[in-house]
């Protein structure tokens, strides 16, 4: 089974900070880090390859540091990887993104099919949540999101069973293969990488293609000029203001606090919750 | 069995990158292993990098290097409750290349020069902790890591995993470091306007100053304060034996907000934001806490060997230097397919031949002396400025008769036979 892993390097967003001044990302000094849905979604792909059999490679789009964000990949036990990266492609939305990434995944779909394509839920930096969607409408093959756990794979029906989280649970899903999983937190743990992936990623250097190697691509699509998303205005969520103090003992703490939540706060409860 | 590696080196920092470039870039094949997220995230220094031993590594460093500011300016204070007798050196010369020395942010310098030991091939591990050396017939032969399927297999096994270096003790070759062989130094980066700084510290831009702090800056323990100038920011900080600290009951971020507010520092950090906060040991056991250098299979480098000179603040230079020595000598061991602690023992005789060598044991009770007689530290300083205070105050006494106040301020309590002795003691461990 080929088992193919979108990911992306992100600024790591518990650093970020947003400057008060001009209310643009303040990226100075922010170290880049493998997006972190995106390390489950590879780390799902090799305990897949576990029990199926097969291979893992990942693709991500971006410059040319990325590598570094592959090599991580390599790292939790990724075969193979490729960066696309062009000034084309720069400025890209979630639309943009996803085409550029559907035709990359075609050049390597024509030098070894792919049973499955995995990407994380969402980047941390734009939490849109888009681009694995887009990718799986382009490449024509099912989208399942918010996958918590691959049941099982039946690689000669060509059917895969997973578990989908929903707000009050989840729901269990069939679908035919090929599909593209978009992948939870919660679907595994990443471990500690043993050491001869970290020497194998050490020398790691992925396959590399400019927008010239891809084939089929209308350039109109790619980049800023592909990019109908405009961003109109961004700030820092406002403090939450107000609030109350409670002091005094644990226990009388606890009493006020059951007091403020019936007495004031009783539509919590008369609704019937969330 | 995994593969085998010419070297391993534990630890990515001055020591043990400029092993693993040296080696590298004669074509062995180098594994670096780092315990950090990146090599310099969890490296502290004061900040002052000696342009001389880089430049034997690589030549024009500082054209490339994430450097802060060449230094044109090393002051020294001598530092009393309210006053400060103060002397140094500036010099323009230092502004051009070659420069004498840079301050520089670790977590950037060394990430850089990590890299460069990479782009000569070395292959560079990070957030990986070597927890053993494996030894067999009495030769080191590889490290284990904690990580799984952990062993991992050289010929030469250099251990530059600095200050308090476990993987040396476990090997026998020191004992547990007394707290008066090490110094914990913490520091601040505060970070300052650029123009600010260069007001502050009379520099014009690319510039950059250090001033040494004596005296009030440690309360009275043997150790010293600091402060360096960087791009924009400034590092402050204070290092003190551990043994002083312990005794005296002192918390070293206290040393820290002491120097901070006194009345001679506080208008240089003004208005400054505290960006960062450091600490680490520094050792300070000199040529006497030595430990053993060569084993068969396995060298030790750097703060591991206890390579600092407190007295001139050096220590990365050092360390770079060690690994170098190290790294030649183990290029050599290579060709001649013997790794016994009987080769690899060119390294230490020609480590301790080389400047290195030669200033630890110039300074070897240097340290020791001071710390023994607080005299120094306790009575000295505060005499200086209460002399200089003296001279310098037009009070309509004349300059004869404040000479002879000040040559007895100096002398009071132990008579001129024991400030002669004091003197000499000093020139002793320190000619």
């Amino acid at each position: 089974m080929h088992i193919l892993v979108c990911i992306k390097q992100v600024p790591d967003t518990k650093i970020i900070k947003i400057d008060p001044k001009t209310n643009t990302l303040d990226r100075r000094g922010v170290p880049a880090i493998l997006n972190p849905y995106d390390t489950h979604a590879v780390e799902e792909a090799v305990r897949l390859r576990k029990r199926y059999g097969g291979k893992v490679s990942v693709i991500s789009m971006g410059p040319p540091q990325a590598v570094a964000a592959i090599k991580k990949c390599v790292e939790i036990g990724a075969d193979a990887g490729y960066l696309i990266t062009d000034r084309a492609f720069a400025g890209a939305d979630t639309l943009a993104t996803s085409y550029a990434l559907s035709k990359g995944i075609e050049r390597i779909q024509k030098e070894e099919p792919i049973d499955l394509v995995i990407c994380g839920k969402m980047a941390i930096d734009g939490d849109t949540g888009q681009v694995g969607p887009g990718i799986a409408r382009r490449l024509g093959v099912p989208p399942l999101t918010n996958v918590k756990k691959v049941e099982e794979i039946d690689l000669k029906m060509n059917k895969i069973k997973v578990h989908r989280k929903l707000e009050d649970g989840y729901e269990v899903l069939q679908s035919s293969i090929p599909c593209l999983l978009t992948v939870e937190k919660d679907i595994n743990e990443v471990p500690y990488s043993p050491l001869p992936n970290m020497i194998r990623a050490a020398r790691f250097q992925p396959q590399v293609w400019t927008v010239n190697d891809l084939e089929n691509v209308n350039r109109e699509q790619l980049g800023l000029k592909g990019s109908p998303t405009v961003v109109g205005k961004m700030f820092s969520p406002p403090k939450p203001e107000g609030g109350k103090r409670i002091e005094g003992t644990p226990d009388q703490q606890v009493k006020q606090l059951v007091e403020v939540l019936f007495q004031e706060k009783r539509e919590l409860f008369v609704k019937g919750g969330a | 069995m995994s593969e085998k590696f010419d070297a391993i080196v534990v630890g990515a920092g001055p020591a043990g990158t400029s092993a693993a470039y040296v080696m590298a870039k004669a074509g062995l094949n180098v594994l670096l292993i780092e315990r950090g997220e990146y090599p310099g995230s969890k490296n502290v220094m004061g900040g002052v990098l000696y342009s001389h031993q880089m430049r034997e590594i690589i030549p024009e460093f500082y054209k490339e290097a994430p450097l802060e500011r060449p230094i044109v300016e090393q002051r020294m204070w001598a530092l009393s409750e309210k006053s400060v007798v103060s002397g140094g050196y500036k010099g323009l010369e230092w502004a051009e290349e070659p420069y004498n020395n840079f301050t520089v942010l670790r977590a950037k310098f060394d990430q850089w020069y990590a890299n460069k030991a990479v782009e000569q091939g070395a292959l560079l591990i990070n957030e990986t902790v070597v927890t053993e050396c494996i030894v067999e017939n009495g030769k080191v032969v590889g490290v284990r890591t904690d990580r799984p399927d952990g062993d991992i297999y050289a010929d030469v096994v250099v251990l530059a995993d600095g200050v308090n270096s476990l993987l040396a003790k476990s090997l026998g070759f020191h004992k547990e470091l007394q707290s008066n062989q090490v110094a914990l130094a913490v520091m601040e980066v505060i970070n300052l306007p650029a123009e600010k700084i260069e007001d502050r510290f009379n520099l014009e831009p690319n510039q950059g100053a250090t001033i040494e702090i004596f005296g009030d800056s440690t309360k009275g323990i043997l150790g010293t304060g600091f402060i360096y100038t960087n791009k924009d920011s400034i590092n402050i900080g204070v290092g003190t034996l551990l043994s002083g600290m312990i005794k005296n009951k002192l918390r070293p971020y206290d040393l820290l907000d002491y120097l901070k507010n006194h009345p001679m520092v506080r208008p240089l950090i003004k208005g400054g934001e505290p960006a960062e906060y450091a600490a680490h040991l520094i050792p300070e056991g000199g040529y006497h806490a030595m430990p053993k250098l060569v084993g068969n299979g396995v060298v030790v480098c750097g703060d591991a060997g206890q390579m600092v000179n407190g007295i001139n603040r050096e220590g990365s230079n050092m360390a770079m230097t060690s690994g170098k020595i190290a790294a030649e000598t183990i290029i050599l061991a290579k060709q001649a397919n013997d790794f016994s602690e009987n080769m690899l023992d060119t390294y230490r005789s020609r480590l301790m031949e080389s400047f290195v060598g030669k200033d630890l044991k110039k300074y070897k009770d240097a340290t020791h002396t001071i710390d023994k007689y607080p005299v120094y530290l306790n009575e000295y300083i505060p005499a200086v400025n209460k002399a200089a205070n003296e001279y310098f105050t037009v009070d309509g006494v004349s300059k004869a008769e404040k000479q002879k106040k000040i040559m007895k301020s100096f002398t009071e309590g132990k008579g001129m036979l024991g400030a002669i002795q004091d003197i000499y003691r000093v020139w002793k461990v320190m000619k």
